[in-house]
């Protein structure tokens, strides 16, 4: 079971940065003001970032902005980076081809 | 804790539960809903984004025309978040007579109920849908039938019931309703948290069962794993939603506004899984889903998958769900055992639960899916 969050606590205004335009998730281009919204808007997990703003969901799955992802949110939170837990990964770590899963495709 | 009380308190924030919370905020009701894991955990961030009218039973089919006709059009303005709704319509393939047959009865059938379908041949098939195989010799299609994004749709109405002031709580899982003389008024949680509320709504999935167990409740249903695949984005190929029919082995995909191609098939094994599972993919399933798309569309040969999940569906004993007030314990609701099929109905079912929890009609006739119909 995932741990308890009261997703109505206070974690004050969104206030707008200097670097909100800077892209977090370049396999999308999702910037930094756009997850900062998404965890204003409620999402205080990584999957629901994801699954929210697409950051993490293109082809490299998260593997360069998960970790800055995951320090947003805990800054966001005022919470241990540690205390947040990844996205899951997904089948196939690497793209592949239709034609190479299916059998007797040609 | 403080504030453990609201006029509702829902079990479960998927699309059902957060949908039923913003529907309640909407009319002035304080409302708790309890998550187990995170907001949009199952089925309904795991979907095809299905939002069909066609194919579906009579007892269910008022609801996907109630929401098609007046919610679905203007929900993203409605949650603020672009959910991605396109009423591009459902073309089911025949790829032999028997299947011409079997879609013509089901024209017919549709027809009846007042729901437009009609039969394409070839030539008129390949006009809307030009990369389909050319062993398809006919379809038949459902203009006002489309598709949305599950994941946003599911998590926007959780953003605007939140922003409406419905208090969601993560990390919360009930275990069973209180009782108080008779009347459900309240849930516990696994913490040995109490939560009370004057309605008491179960959207947990199939884990409705076990919790509605606890009052002796009991929804006959049981647990299947299916899987869906991402194809890499595309240039724009067709707009609507495809189906393969369930005799060929089933299947439904869609492009979404990204560009990627979403599709789920069905395998022969889905059924023996072990059920205590947790949901992961299997590895037959890709291959399959990969076989069953090229041989309708070869088009996907060589475009490559970049991503597979799977999620548990709550099959019904009579394939329909059961929605609505229980009368064996008053002051609990539920809606649960959808059968794979409840995305597409989801906002018309929420708004009907909202409309029963403040004892309103429901906008829409939902008694046939009432948990009565099991009580011999
Ligand atoms: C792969 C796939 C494809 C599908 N395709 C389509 C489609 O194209 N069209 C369509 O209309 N439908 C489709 N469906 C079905 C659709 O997704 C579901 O019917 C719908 O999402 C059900 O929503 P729900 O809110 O009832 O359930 P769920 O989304 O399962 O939500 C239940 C929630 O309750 C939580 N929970 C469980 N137990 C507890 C507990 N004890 N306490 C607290 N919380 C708990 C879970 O974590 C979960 O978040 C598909 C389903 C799958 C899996």
């Amino acid at each position: 079971m995932a741990e308890y969050l009261d997703r109505s606590s206070d974690i004050g205004k969104l206030v707008a940065m200097p670097d909100d335009d800077m892209i977090i998730c370049r396999c999308e281009e999702i910037t930094k003001g756009e997850i900062r919204k998404a965890i204003h808007d409620g999402m205080w997990t990584m999957t629901e970032i994801k699954r929210y703003t697409r950051a993490g969901m293109g082809l490299c799955q998260g593997q360069t902005c998960s970790r800055i992802i995951k320090g947003m949110i805990a800054k966001e939170l005022g919470v241990l980076p540690l205390s947040i837990d990844d996205n899951t990964a997904r089948v196939p770590v690497r793209p592949v081809e239709v034609r190479v899963y299916g059998k007797g495709i040609n | 804790m403080s504030n453990q009380c609201a006029d509702v308190v829902i079990a479960g924030g998927g699309v059902m539960g957060n949908a039923t919370a913003y529907y309640l905020r909407k009319k002035g009701c304080s409302v708790i809903v309890l998550e187990e894991e995170m907001l949009g955990n199952g089925g309904s961030s795991r979907n095809g984004g299905g939002v069909r009218q066609s194919g579906r039973d009579n007892r269910e089919l008022p609801l996907a025309i109630y929401g098609i006709g007046n919610i679905w059009p203007h929900l993203s303005e409605e949650l603020g978040v672009d959910i991605e709704y396109h009423q591009a319509g459902n073309i089911k393939f025949a790829k032999d007579e028997r299947g011409v047959e079997f879609y013509k009865k089901v024209v017919e059938q549709n027809l009846k109920k007042g729901l437009e379908l009609r039969m394409l041949n070839q030539a008129e098939t390949r006009e809307i849908c030009p990369l389909v195989s050319d062993e398809i010799i006919a379809s038949c299609y459902c203009p006002s039938d489309g598709h949305a994004n599950a994941l946003m749709t599911t998590l926007a109405f959780y953003k605007r019931a939140r922003e409406l002031g419905a208090r969601f709580i993560t990390g919360e899982k009930v275990l069973s309703v209180k009782l108080h003389k008779g009347r459900a008024k309240g849930v516990i949680t696994s913490r040995g948290n109490v939560y009370e509320g004057d309605k008491i709504i179960i959207t947990a999935g199939y884990e409705s069962r076990a919790i509605l167990n606890s009052v002796h409740i009991d929804v006959p249903m049981r647990r299947k794993l299916i899987e869906v695949i991402i194809i890499e984005m595309q240039p724009k190929i067709f707009p609507m939603m495809i189906t393969i029919p369930d005799y060929d082995g089933g299947g439904y995909g869609h492009q979404t506004d990204h560009g990627s191609f979403v599709f789920g098939g069905h395998i022969p094994l889905e059924n023996y899984l072990r059920p205590e599972e947790k949901e992961v993919t299997q590895l037959i399933t890709t291959a399959s889903n990969c076989n069953q798309l090229v041989s309708y569309f070869p088009y996907f040969k060589d475009a490559k998958v970049i991503r597979s999940w799977s999620g548990w569906t709550d099959l019904c004993q009579d394939e329909v769900p059961v929605i609505g007030n229980i009368d064996e314990v008053p002051g609990l609701l539920t809606a649960c055992g959808f059968t794979g099929h409840g995305f597409g109905i989801s906002p018309a079912v929420a708004a009907c639960l909202s409309e029963l929890a403040v004892d309103k009609e429901p906008s829409v006739d939902i008694s046939g899916l009432s948990y009565s119909r099991f009580i011999m």
